[in-house]
């Protein structure tokens, strides 16, 4: 179980962070050769209510398909933060937007990044959010190697898509260097 | 490890995604119905892919409709499928007792989500298993899948295609949502690995046909309407002729002739892992999302010592009466995990038929039972001897 690995993004439904997800498990499964597991929650309401996705990444053929215990968590909305924090091992790496965020628990390492409003000053679309998060996540826990997961998002986004999802990918690399360097 | 190159071969579809799938290469040509979480991302996937493959797909007014349309389409021919969850399946129950009385084959698939009533729209349960067997009224068999893993989905659903036809029954596909939501890349399976089987068609000229004719066996061969054979489908107990009886014989042969029909292949039916049970003194018995917990216990429990398996249930119906009963014989005590509040434990102690500790480790809150409650009840089977 070594080598298990469990991410876990929440956010409001319409926020796109299932999109996330699942280039995530295809870039571990399907370009990496890894074995992965995704599992979307969601509530009856289409927009608006608390949702997530969850990520497992092992080396091994995964036997429990749900988390237990979350090496990366990121929110996008106070809700959804306090439904979905628990699994969370006591190293997880959290990533909040504090625009909407206001509230969370000092227990984790959290790091504070505003962006949706990267996203829409930076790339110009609210929607590339996901996506932005995708990048941020994958530059600072490396749980995935970044080509696996372009070609991975590259496979998966509407054509015509390709070059402004891959623009909010690599910002969030550059966002996340920036953390690393700031908090050493 | 991994090695970099990556596998394209590999698809990474939801289990609601395999089933429709996995029903298209089995052959389905008709869908109907009504979508509801958890089960809709089925329809979805068959509104988009049987116009491609020549086949019919509606979006009926409500799910009574929707079982009844599929039951008419099977009756011209072809090979039909709806899918729901807990309350549609529950407004199904009619027209499911229909398709039993009138023989007509055809799959149900249902995802389940918590109950009672709407319940838990968008979250895991297990509830359904005792409705699944018993939920249309009068006597009948029944045949239900409960399967764990995303290769097995795709073979699960294309049996139940199998089972139907060959029985002419219809054939529960029971997913749980995590089953049917959660997505794990897999190979999708070449047709070589598996069997398509077709229904009877009748060997005898129109004027000699009957569509209830048992000569021909338990499983009366079955003519396509438009075919040019006398067909008559009714609710009512009927000879086989297909028109109405109320002879006390001919009812009472012919509803054991339509249980005796699947329970005479319950061994063929069964479909069981069994994982590390040959010297176990604590069976777990488990089914579905449920069981991939269970067996993430037990290799827990034999790291410390403890001598525990697993016994999953793929087929859930008929219920492995025998296999049970000897294993019961073998081991201590049972532990039964499963996503209500006791419903297939009591099959457990039906068909175990012992004086022995059979315990229970439910939930019905919309989560999965995680593999550390399973393994302290295992823990405390295997200290308290209860």
């Amino acid at each position: 179980m070594s080598q298990r690995y469990e991410a876990r993004f929440a956010a409001v439904g319409g926020q796109g962070v299932i999109l996330a997800g699942e280039v995530l498990g295809l870039a571990a499964q399907k370009y990496q050769g890894r074995y992965s597991i995704q599992s979307p929650t969601y509530t009856a309401q289409v927009r608006g209510g608390p949702t997530k996705i969850d990520v497992i990444i092992d080396d091994d053929p995964i036997i429990y398909p749900k988390t237990t215990a979350i090496n990366f968590y990121l929110s996008l909305a106070q809700g959804s933060y306090d439904a979905f924090l628990y699994d969370l091992r006591d190293d997880a790496i959290v990533v909040i937007d504090p625009a909407l965020v206001t509230k969370w628990n000092p227990k984790y390492k959290t790091f504070q990044v505003p962006i949706i409003e990267m996203a829409k000053l930076k790339i110009g679309k609210v929607i590339m959010t996901s996506v932005l998060a995708l990048g941020i996540m994958v530059e600072l826990t490396q749980a995935v190697p970044k080509e696996f997961v372009e070609k991975a998002l590259l496979g998966r986004v509407p054509k015509g898509t390709e070059e402004l999802n891959l623009k909010a990918l690599r910002l969030g690399y550059d966002v996340a260097q920036d953390l690393l360097t700031k908090n050493g | 490890m991994s090695n970099g190159s990556g596998r394209t071969d590999i698809v990474f579809w939801s289990g609601n995604e395999i089933v429709a799938e996995a029903a298209i290469a089995a052959g389905c040509r008709f869908y109907a119905g009504y979508p509801i979480t958890p089960s809709s991302e089925i329809a979805h996937v068959m509104a988009e892919r049987l116009p491609e493959v020549g086949g019919t797909f509606i979006q009926m007014e409500d799910e009574i409709a929707s079982m009844g349309a599929i039951i008419g389409a099977s009756l011209t021919g072809k090979k039909t499928m709806t899918a729901t969850s807990g309350p549609g399946f529950s407004l199904k129950m009619e027209n499911i007792g229909y398709a039993y009385m009138a023989e007509v084959p055809c799959v149900v698939v249902n995802v389940m989500r918590g109950g009672p009533s709407t319940g838990l729209p968008t979250a895991l349960a297990q509830a359904d298993v005792m409705q699944t067997r018993w939920g249309t009224h009068g006597d009948h068999p029944t045949i239900a899948l409960t399967p764990a893993y995303h290769r097995e989905i795709y073979f699960s659903t294309i049996k139940a295609f199998n089972y139907a036809e060959k029985y002419r029954i219809p054939v529960m596909l029971l997913l749980d949502e995590v089953i049917g939501h959660m997505s794990e890349g897999m190979k999708v399976p070449d047709p070589s690995e598996y069997e398509i089987f077709n229904r009877i068609k009748p060997s005898v000229p129109p004027e000699k046909y009957f569509p209830y004719d048992s000569s021909f066996g338990d499983v009366p061969p079955m003519a396509s309407y438009f075919e040019g054979f006398r067909f008559h489908v009714t609710g009512l107990n009927h000879t086989k002729t297909g028109f109405p009886t109320t002879d006390p014989d001919i009812c009472q042969r012919e509803e054991e002739r339509m249980i005796r029909k699947v329970m005479k292949d319950a061994e063929a039916l069964a479909d069981l892992e069994e994982y590390q049970l040959d010297d176990a003194e604590i069976a777990v018995f488990s089914f579905g999302s449920t069981a991939r917990g269970a067996r993430v216990a037990v290799d827990e429990a034999r790291k410390q010592g403890i001598k525990a398996g697993l016994l999953r249930a793929i087929t859930l119906w008929p219920f492995p009466d025998r296999q049970v009963h000897e294993l019961a014989s073998r081991v201590k005590a049972f532990v039964v995990p499963e996503v209500n509040l006791g419903q297939m434990i009591l099959e457990v102690e039906r068909t175990a038929h012992r004086d022995m500790p059979i315990v229970g480790v439910n939930r019905v809150g919309g989560v999965p039972i995680p593999p550390y409650e399973i393994l302290s009840k295992i823990k405390e089977v295997a200290r308290n001897g209860r």
